[in-house]
């Protein structure tokens, strides 16, 4: 088995972005017409053996959304690509969206047609300002080589793109807050249901996919669904692209098979740990994952393995931290992050954040009392069970999953070891 | 002084549309002096897209990119989420900071510099990793830090 395999990311330094005639020798725009030709249910139905599951994080079945949005009538529709990519350690959208923008935009333009919109936008966050440019250099091509806004190969299926800029937040990457983002609101999320496919911009129907998902559509119409799941594992067909990052020698964007282990990511795709440490810890799938321990390590990447071991693919982000990292410090980042990011309008989340922030700062500070672990336990419970979005549910994920692994730590710097003891009985 | 024709060629621009708020605010910003939105913006921008001021001024608060104080001519941004934690991102904090004579947070006097930290923008692979004027620069450590900045510093007080 190869440990890393092109499918997504095939077209990567084959073409400038704005080069839509070498695309199309690479075979571009193939996917949409077979789309067009062969039908919504066609499409479904490669999606469902290809098993693509939502890539921002959500890991939602690609077709099951499709097919649910395919039904359903509405005077209006719209889609969305999701390139509020926003999550820490996560940069792999990035890459897409500057080295194969056509393949996202094509990606689009195939859920526009099975969804049933003449429109769709594309949600680049603030941050990608310079990709937002060469991205709609790439939209004008489409429209002078009349793919956008005109019919095409045939049929009576018209369609058009505009780009929004994100601003800044990250709760706008949950599909209901981007949305009021763009109605000119700031980014709270809406209590579902409804939902957004069901009610979405401006109270119509909206299919939102992250930008991989859409590449990876394309993918799988372009060299077949059948070829695509010959690659992977059993429940995890296909390919992922992953971002590693931290303290590895080539840090950096990699597609691989679903199923080879983190070992064989960290230590042969991304060349091992910097100065042949050891490996501390890894963060899988951004800010909003729990901490795995180094010697966890021969985990096969795929949805099954890490879900069984309580990890998850989440958006393919892995982080690596050698022994020179201490978790608490970590720890203390997470939270300021989740704190600085809390959208403010449930208090689980919003006071939540304020008071696990606090007490980890006493633990780094020497003040913190073996009690305090077991109250920074009950305010993460609270958060994770009580939040209103995802944000606040997930924020302290790290935190319990470092309790679970990491606990001696804690206890090392706790001030007052007096007050309670860990393992014997009662926490007072 | 409120630059009133150039906002109402972003305002046409968009053709007055309260929904495009949040990318109106971005492009007002940057054709403001000290690249922020005064309360006088806001209460033009609020009077001409008939929006309450409350509404604008959430939106300000709310979004990071969109910013209530004024900065500098140039924007140092360290990011200062995990990647570049766990990459030792407070050598090149304190580099920026002896090389700037600011602090986090801070603008120089002369109005030049702003210091401030941000949170991930997507560059963990060239980590740690400062935004100078929106543009992204990596693999740094304290020698790199402080060159850029001389660099900088040279281009700007020449």
């Amino acid at each position: 088995m190869n440990r890393v395999q092109a499918f997504i990311t095939a077209n990567f330094d084959c073409y400038e972005y704005n080069d839509i005639d070498r695309y199309i020798e690479l075979g571009g725009f193939e996917a949409l017409k077979k789309a067009i030709e062969k039908g919504s249910d066609y499409v479904i139905d490669e999606l469902r053996t290809a098993d693509i599951k939502g890539r921002g994080g959500a890991g939602y079945p690609t077709w099951k959304k499709w097919a649910i949005g395919h039904k359903r009538q509405a005077e209006k529709k719209y889609v969305v690509c999701n390139a509020d990519e926003g999550e820490p350690g996560t940069f792999k959208d990035r890459e897409l969206l500057k080295k194969d923008p056509f393949k996202v935009i094509e990606g689009m333009m195939i859920s526009g047609f099975v969804f049933g919109a003449s429109k769709g936008f594309i949600y680049i966050r603030e941050e990608y300002a310079y990709i937002q440019e060469t991205f709609k250099e790439a939209l004008e091509v489409m429209r002078e080589k009349k793919y956008l806004g005109h019919p095409v190969f045939g049929s009576d299926f018209v369609f058009e793109i505009e780009v929004f800029s994100g601003a800044g937040a990250y709760v706008c990457g949950e599909n209901s807050s981007l949305i009021e983002s763009m109605e000119g609101r700031v980014g709270r999320p809406r209590i579902k249901s409804p939902r957004v496919g069901e009610k979405g911009y401006l109270g119509y129907p909206t299919l939102v996919n992250n930008v991989e998902t859409l590449a990876g559509v394309t993918t799988v119409l372009l060299i077949g669904a059948e070829r695509y799941a010959q690659y992977g594992t059993q429940e995890s067909p296909g390919t992922k692209v992953i971002c590693v990052s931290g303290n590895v020698k080539n840090p950096g964007v990699y597609e691989i098979p679903f199923g080879v282990t983190l070992r064989e990511i960290i230590y042969d795709i991304a060349g091992g740990v910097e100065e042949g440490r050891r490996i501390k810890f890894l963060q899988l799938g951004g800010i909003s994952g729990p901490l795995m321990p180094g010697n966890m390590i021969d985990i096969g990447y795929s949805y099954e393995a890490l879900e069984q071991e309580g990890f998850s693919v989440g958006s393919g982000s892995i982080l690596v931290a050698d022994e020179t990292n201490r978790v608490i410090d970590f720890l203390v980042s997470v939270s300021d992050f989740f704190y600085h990011e809390s959208c403010g309008k449930c208090v689980p989340c919003r006071e939540g954040k304020r008071q696990l922030t606090r007490l980890l700062k006493k633990f780094v500070s020497g003040t913190a009392k073996g009690k305090d672990i077991k109250t920074i336990e009950k305010i993460a419970h609270t958060m994770k069970y009580t939040s209103f979005c995802g944000l606040g549910q997930t924020a302290p994920t790290a935190l319990l999953s470092a309790i679970k692994y990491f606990l001696p730590e804690f206890w090392n710097l706790v001030g007052d070891k007096e007050v309670s003891r860990i393992g014997e009985g009662e926490w007072k | 002084m409120l630059n009133t024709q150039a906002i109402e060629a972003i305002l046409k621009k968009y053709q007055y549309d309260e929904k495009a708020l949040i990318n109106i605010l971005q492009d007002v910003q940057e054709v403001c002096e000290g690249r922020y939105i005064s309360e006088e913006t806001a209460a033009h921008v609020s009077e001409e897209l008939n929006i309450s001021k409350r509404t604008i001024y959430e939106v300000i608060t709310f979004f990071a990119a969109l910013r209530e104080h004024p900065v500098g001519e140039v924007l140092i941004q360290l990011c200062n989420s995990t990647v570049c934690k766990v990459k030792k991102n407070a050598e090149v904090k304190a580099a920026l900071e002896e090389i700037l004579g600011i602090e986090m947070g801070e603008t120089s006097q002369d109005k030049k510099f702003t210091l401030e930290y941000t949170t991930c923008f997507g560059a963990c692979d060239v980590s740690p990793a400062i935004r100078i004027n929106k543009v992204v620069y990596g693999n740094l450590d304290r020698d790199k830090t402080l060159m850029l900045m001389r660099e900088l510093k040279g281009a700007l007080y020449e």
